[in-house]
């Protein structure tokens, strides 16, 4: 006698219920009800009125049900996770609100032009649709990428310092290279300014901008590589130096070539961490509206300035000039940050 | 046998074994070294141009450029600063600078501790992962555009929060107001500040909360805890001192903002303990301020507080740096 075994179909216990669904959906319906009779029958107003009143109607409505059917312990982890969501939500608003908004109101600005053309002959009242950007997005370039040459090879010394060579300094460069990413950028622009600018040239130039900008950017770079190389196994470096590599050729030819695309992405960091800095360019790029390639002499422009300088302008074509700059170096650090973020994770997926 | 044996004369020479680094690594060693030094040097020389600069500053107005609330420039009929009679004090912006700071890091904190917690032990794993790169990519936004944002978007709700304030909690003494000016206070800095220093909070509370000891945790939904029970019992006592260390890591961040405050705040060289008042400054955007106009002295001042910042903002970030630190390799 043969019976066919089924299978047990896999139950999935911890999956809530259509029943528990329907109760938690029908617990921010009331909640919603709830919050637009309270907001229409008192004084309250606006938005914030509707999202308090909505959050404590939720929050009780849980409370007074996991109460009755489980108990005091259920009820406060009820009570724990609606404020926990709720803080969870005042953290994202802000960023979901930073995203609309630019691109609401940055828009408008955005024309064709806008990349070929400076600012050399435009106005603040010209329309929007005359001069563009092109001076500050060259500007930027230049400057983002003098600091990246500059930065570049001091930070990953500093990370292959304190990951390979680990001598007696490494706590306290650790410790230094921490204390160096919260220098605040206008002290990192007082600095070259008083140690570059005055005693040396004498003149406001794009060179001097860059040196600012890579004091902010060597910890970015250094802390990332840092986190990269801990990652690589010892056993390559182990296995290099067993092949007889000195150190130098195990870290040359195994040890980078492994970390290769972790340390494209701590550049990346690097740049986007320095790409929209305006405070130490307003003091020493000198803010030039014209496209200007030579970055040791005469004023430079820059993406983060043109915004600034937009904005202190106050007129509404200006303002609309600010949004749209905004608009167009959001989409570079946003660019820069989902290529980083696609090389790390290709990096870890291996 | 025959085969392993050699010829006489052919047996080369046993390699000399030693741990004697080649030149090349000593090349190596000597480069990456300097490499890893030069984080030491960049701070070094930050502190000496700085000092270097603002010495006579320093000199002349003594103690009194920390305490004194006056900025004061008189000039001879040369033209030249009289540092005797000139006054610089950097007071008030001292104080605007803690003020502001301060209010962003008691608005900040909750916020980051709570969506810290959602997202290591409530949110579902998609949810958490484009949560995380949402606020690492908040973490990336330029500061001029949470100035601007701040001063378009941000600054009418602030402003109505702040009256909000005012009208339930007008008899604390830092709500008070004599004028109802409420436009580019220090609590709208505050909580532009505030929006900025989220992201590096939450990581560093994700981070620490990420290390509480697995077999605790499960300890404790084994002796029949629930999620919150869980993270009173376990989470929060382990990584409390983390926190500390995250909140004042955030402070040293806020304290050094310049551009979003200079946006959204209305500069007024004075003291004011009265948050919700349009009037107030902090030290780097004062900088910012008076760098367009100064003149050769007076921009030897400005090094000078510049200075007085960078030794304020190590002075945060090293406490914080430390607290951090430790707080990872104890257990309780």
């Amino acid at each position: 006698m043969s019976t066919v075994m089924q299978p047990p179909k896999p139950s999935k216990p911890w999956l809530a219920t259509p029943k528990q669904r329907i109760t938690t959906a029908s617990i921010y319906i009331a909640s919603a009800l709830m919050s637009f009779l309270v907001v229409a029958a008192t004084p309250m107003k606006g938005k914030l009125a509707y999202f308090v009143v909505f959050f404590f109607a939720s929050v009780i409505i849980d409370f007074i049900l996991c109460f009755v059917q489980r108990g005091m312990a259920s009820a406060k982890d009820a009570v724990a996770r609606g404020v926990v969501t709720a803080g969870m939500t005042f953290a994202v608003l802000p960023i979901l609100s930073i995203l609309f908004e630019v691109v609401k109101r940055g828009y408008k600005g955005l024309h064709l032009s806008l990349f070929t053309n400076d600012m050399s002959v435009t106005s603040v009242n010209d329309p929007v649709a005359n001069g563009g950007l092109l001076h500050a997005i060259t500007g930027t370039i230049i400057l983002v990428g003098i600091a990246l040459i500059v930065a570049m090879p001091i930070g990953i010394l500093t990370a292959v310092y304190l990951t390979e060579i680990r001598g007696k300094f490494a706590v306290p460069i650790k410790f230094l290279v921490q204390a160096m990413s919260g220098v605040p950028s206008i002290v990192a622009g007082l600095f070259i300014l008083s140690a570059y600018v005055y005693p040396l040239t004498g003149t406001l130039s794009g060179f001097a901008g860059s040196l600012a900008l890579m004091i902010l950017m060597i910890p970015t770079i250094a802390r990332t590589s840092e986190e990269v190389l801990l990652l690589i196994p010892s056993d390559l470096r182990e296995a290099g130096v067993a092949l007889g590599g000195t150190q130098w050729r195990t870290v040359a030819l195994v040890v980078v070539p492994a970390a290769k695309s972790g340390l494209v992405t701590a550049l990346i960091l690097g740049i986007a961490r320095v790409a929209g800095e305006t405070a130490p360019l307003v003091l020493l790029t000198g803010g030039g509206e014209k496209v200007n390639p030579n970055p040791f002499s005469g004023p430079m422009g820059s993406l983060p300035l043109y915004i600034w300088k937009c904005f202190g302008q106050g007129t509404e074509e200006s303002i609309t000039r600010a949004w749209s700059g905004i608009l167009v170096l959001l989409v570079i650090v946003l660019g820069l940050f989902i290529t980083a973020r696609f090389l790390s994770e290709r990096k870890v997926t291996k | 046998m025959t085969l392993l044996e050699n010829k006489s004369g052919s047996t080369p020479a046993p390699r000399e074994i030693t741990t004697k680094p080649r030149l090349s690594d000593k090349i190596f060693r000597g480069v990456v070294t300097a490499g890893g030094l030069t984080s030491l040097v960049i701070l070094g020389f930050i502190l000496i141009f700085l000092a270097y600069q603002g010495y006579d500053v320093l000199k002349s107005q003594g103690f009194r450029f920390i305490t004194g609330s006056t900025w004061q420039v008189i000039t001879d009929d040369a033209g030249q600063i009289d540092l005797t009679q000139t006054k610089f004090g950097i007071g008030a912006m001292l104080i605007g600078t803690l003020i502001c700071a301060t209010i962003a890091v008691i608005i900040a904190v909750p916020i980051s501790v709570l969506t810290a917690l959602y997202l290591s032990f409530y949110a579902p794993s998609a949810v958490r992962k484009f949560m995380v790169a949402l606020i690492d990519l908040m973490a990336a936004f330029p500061s001029v555009l949470f100035g601007i944002w701040g001063f378009f978007v941000l600054m009418p709700s602030a402003e109505y929060w702040g009256k909000l304030l005012h009208k339930y909690l007008g008899f604390i003494p830092f709500f008070t107001m004599e004028v109802p000016v409420f436009t580019r206070s220090p609590f709208v800095a505050g909580v532009v500040l505030a929006i900025m220093i989220i992201p590096i909070v939450t990581s560093i509370s994700r981070e620490i909360f990420g290390q509480t000891p697995l077999d605790r945790i499960q300890a404790a939904y084994a002796l029949g805890a629930t999620r919150w029970a869980m993270i009173k019992a376990v989470v929060i006592p382990y990584g409390r001192s983390g926190v500390v260390g995250g909140a004042m890591l955030g402070l040293g961040r806020a304290m050094g903002e310049t551009v979003a405050v200079y946006t959204v705040l209305n500069i007024v060289y004075q003291v004011n303990w009265h948050v919700l008042i349009g009037a107030g400054g902090n030290v780097a955007s004062m900088i910012l301020l008076k760098f367009g106009e100064a003149g050769t002295g007076e921009i030897k001042a400005l090094m000078a507080a510049g200075l007085v910042l960078f030794l304020l903002t190590l002075i945060v970030n090293s406490i914080a740096d430390l607290i951090v630190k430790s707080s990872g390799a104890k257990g309780r």
